[in-house]
């Protein structure tokens, strides 16, 4: 993976410190702009799961197609255990999380023996074999999904039902996320991963078990997917096959390619990019699909790097 | 101090006469037609509904008494998601007053919830599920066309009594399937029969193959197809191909529609019974609608019963806008409207909304017309009974709709 579309020279950290003030200043007013919140909820929910997948593939060299389990699993368990356990919003949460780091201790487990393209067979290998499940069983409905679900009181005191509320509550849980995310990359750990992106077999001779490392990141990366779900949850008020579907787990691709694969808040805007397009392009039905495909193929073939990473390599930054 | 209370009052009732009158003034309406565009539904709903509803809107006049009609359409692709999502951003953005069709029961189900949490109105014609006005009933539906008890009752009752007692159901794995199949059962049941065995296919299937050879080793006598649209017209076509039917078993459409009559051409579709309570032909006021609806089609087609459950049920939407003088953007209240005017057009004839959102109207039993008894195109069915409206839904007093514990 050493070619150049990955950024590989040190993080300034006082320009990335300058876009995440800039990043959280922007979506800290946006209820002020007369956006829809919903949609803006919906996108950070997205970007969230995209930050979590790139922390995988951007700085692991881990290509999972299964993405989607984690956001799925999550969303079915929160969903659950708050219309039918009565749980409160942040015990629901916490189920869903939890569901989701279990699934990813176990599918990682198996998973990440293998490298490259049979890794990503794995994780969709997986990830089918989880949709099948929740198609059969009861608690998830099939095709109706699990629908009205309540929001409720966060703390006992928080009403999530009020949009502005919702909006900076989901915002919050979004910044919290992409801050474990950003302590991960430029933690030793985070180092080490690259390493083992950069050039597994030389990790593996400095003494690095790079199983643990890759296996720990899975987890990581799983576990955060799932807090998106989670999240999803109280915007959708409802739970349903879509979000575990594979065609999800290459939408999750598509986002972290279209954003910039190894940066810091390329995932954030490809995940807004292609929600705005599904939401935009909605009145063109089928065609949405295709006009993705075709935005894939111009992206991959002229900018590669990415929306950001191509900015950031212009200026020379890393983002 | 009597001088400061009556200044009080006089401005109140000035305040109540300014609201009223701004209220009164407001003739704007946005219809949002909520279907399946492009799937398996698309030819019994889709941009026929939408047609539909245009039609509904010409037909009323509403223009010409200085009403302002806009009509939007969108494609919730029958994911229960997408179809909430859209609901609430039309409600909460777009401004939209009622949403029209909403075909799909897991769909119509989740889009239930949130136009009874926005106060919002849907005039369901597509979705066959009951429980919009029984279980999950709300104060801001009306479910038009038929439901799933209707179409038990009505081809359910007649096959037993034709003596199909054993019966093996072949059911679409969502709220609809499970819907029809239990209220199928229930009357199969009732009448003395018997259910063998049950198969549930995901929806949108292409291949039937394995649940048809189940239902062919369960020697039931009928197999009731409890799915609908591109799922039922495939089920038809392979049964063809297994042999069922002339291995002795009967199959069971329990919602067809004139649209999976004509994809499936008469040849295989002849002898099917069916339900519905609206065929293009039966009558000169049907044809005419009919006539000039297929013009309008870019694929000729005359209407389904579902297409026009659009025109009719929108039609007296606005029937209840003129006698509330206004659009007050508030769906119960017009539901309620609604409710107290008795239903009569040309499609579906004369009938009520009972108080849980159930519009009812007679229902007519079909018999799918032989190659040979079709005199001209589309002319596809015949009539061998009609059940009067209050026979052919549920009644009130079995409802576990909570509205009506009041």
């Amino acid at each position: 993976m050493s070619d150049d579309t990955i950024p590989t020279a040190r993080r300034p950290v006082r320009d990335e410190m300058i876009a995440f003030v800039i990043m959280t200043a922007l979506l800290l007013v946006v209820p002020l702009t007369g956006v829809y919140p919903f949609f803006v909820m919906q996108g950070l929910c997205f970007a969230l799961l995209a930050c979590a997948f790139n922390l995988l593939i951007g700085y692991g060299g881990l290509l999972s197609f299964g993405h989607a389990m984690f956001l799925g699993t999550a969303g079915y368990v929160t969903a659950h255990a708050l219309k039918v356990w009565g749980l409160s919003p942040e015990l629901g949460i916490l189920a869903g999380v939890a569901g989701a780091a279990a699934l990813s201790v176990l599918t990682g487990l198996i998973a990440i023996r293998r490298q490259g393209i049979y890794f990503a067979m794995i994780t969709l290998a997986l990830s089918q074999l989880l949709y099948f499940v929740y198609l059969q069983t009861p608690f998830t409905h099939g095709e109706d999904g699990i629908q009205g679900i309540p929001q409720g009181l966060l703390f006992g005191f928080i009403n999530l039902a009020k949009p502005i509320t919702l909006y900076y509550v989901i915002l919050t849980g979004f910044l919290f996320g992409f801050l474990v995310i950003y302590r991960a990359i430029n933690s030793p750990f985070g180092e080490v991963l690259k390493a083992i992106r950069e050039n597994e077999p030389r990790a593996v001779s400095l003494g690095y078990k790079t199983d643990q490392y890759k296996l720990l990141a899975y987890i990581l990366s799983g576990t955060l997917a799932g807090f998106a779900g989670a999240l999803k949850v109280f915007v959708a008020q409802n739970a349903s096959l879509t979000d575990v579907h594979w065609s999800m787990s290459g939408e999750i691709v598509l986002m972290t390619l279209v954003g910039g694969l190894g940066t810091v808040f390329g995932p954030v805007v490809g995940a807004f990019v292609i929600i705005a397009m599904q939401q935009y392009l909605a009145g063109f039905g089928q065609w949405v699909t295709v006009i993705q495909g075709g935005i894939f193929v111009i992206c991959v073939l002229t900018f590669r790097r990415g929306v950001i990473g191509e900015i950031a390599h212009y200026f020379k930054r890393s983002l | 101090m009597r001088n400061k209370a009556s200044a009080v009052l006089l401005g109140a009732a000035l305040a109540l006469a300014a609201s009223g009158a701004a209220y009164a003034q407001d003739k704007t309406v946005k219809i949002g037609v909520l279907t399946d565009n492009s799937g398996l539904y698309a030819d019994l709903g889709g941009p026929g509904s939408t047609v539909a509803a245009q039609m509904a809107i010409e037909d009323s006049g509403m223009a010409a008494k200085g009403w302002k009609l806009d009509l939007i359409s969108a494609d919730h692709q029958n994911k229960p998601d997408i179809g909430t999502s859209i609901a609430r951003q039309w409600i909460d953005v777009e401004k939209v007053d009622v949403l029209m069709d909403v075909l799909n029961s897991g769909v119509a189900l989740a889009v239930n919830n949130v136009v009874k949490e926005k106060n919002n109105l849907m005039i369901n014609s597509g979705a066959a599920t009951s429980d919009l006005t029984n279980a999950q009933c709300s104060p801001n539906t009306v479910h038009w066309t038929y439901d799933t008890y209707m179409l038990a009752h009505s081809t359910g009752q007649a096959l037993v009594k034709a003596g199909g007692d054993t019966w093996y159901f072949l059911t679409a794995d969502y709220a609809f399937g499970a819907a029809l199949e239990r209220d199928t059962t229930a009357v199969v049941l009732a009448n003395g029969g018997k259910v063998v065995g049950t198969v549930k296919h995901p929806l949108n299937t292409a291949d039937f193959s394995s649940f048809l050879l189940q239902a062919q080793a369960s020697k039931a006598k009928i197999i009731g197809m409890a799915n609908a649209g591109g799922d039922t017209t495939n089920t038809i076509k392979q049964a063809a191909e297994f042999g069922i039917v002339s291995g002795g078993q009967k199959l069971a459409g329990l919602l067809l529609f004139i649209s999976d009559v004509h994809s499936l051409g008469l040849p295989v579709a002849q002898g099917l019974n069916l339900s519905a309570t609206f065929y293009w032909d039966a009558n000169d006021q049907t044809r005419e609608f009919s006539k000039r609806f297929s013009e309008r089609m870019k694929t000729k087609s005359k209407p389904t019963m579902v297409q026009a459950g659009v025109y009719a049920g929108l039609l007296h939407y606005f029937k209840a806008l003129e006698a509330l003088g206004g659009n007050p953007h508030d769906g119960a209240k017009v539901a309620d409207k609604m409710k107290e005017i008795p239903t009569d057009d040309t499609l579906f004839g004369k009938g009520m909304i009972q108080p849980n959102g159930r519009a009812i109207h007679p229902a007519y039993l079909f018999e799918v017309k032989k190659p040979s008894e079709s005199k001209y195109p589309w002319d596809y069915y015949k009539l061998i009974g009609t059940t009067p409206a209050e026979q052919a839904f549920r009644p009130l007093a079995e409802s576990t709709c909570p509205l009506l514990k009041k």
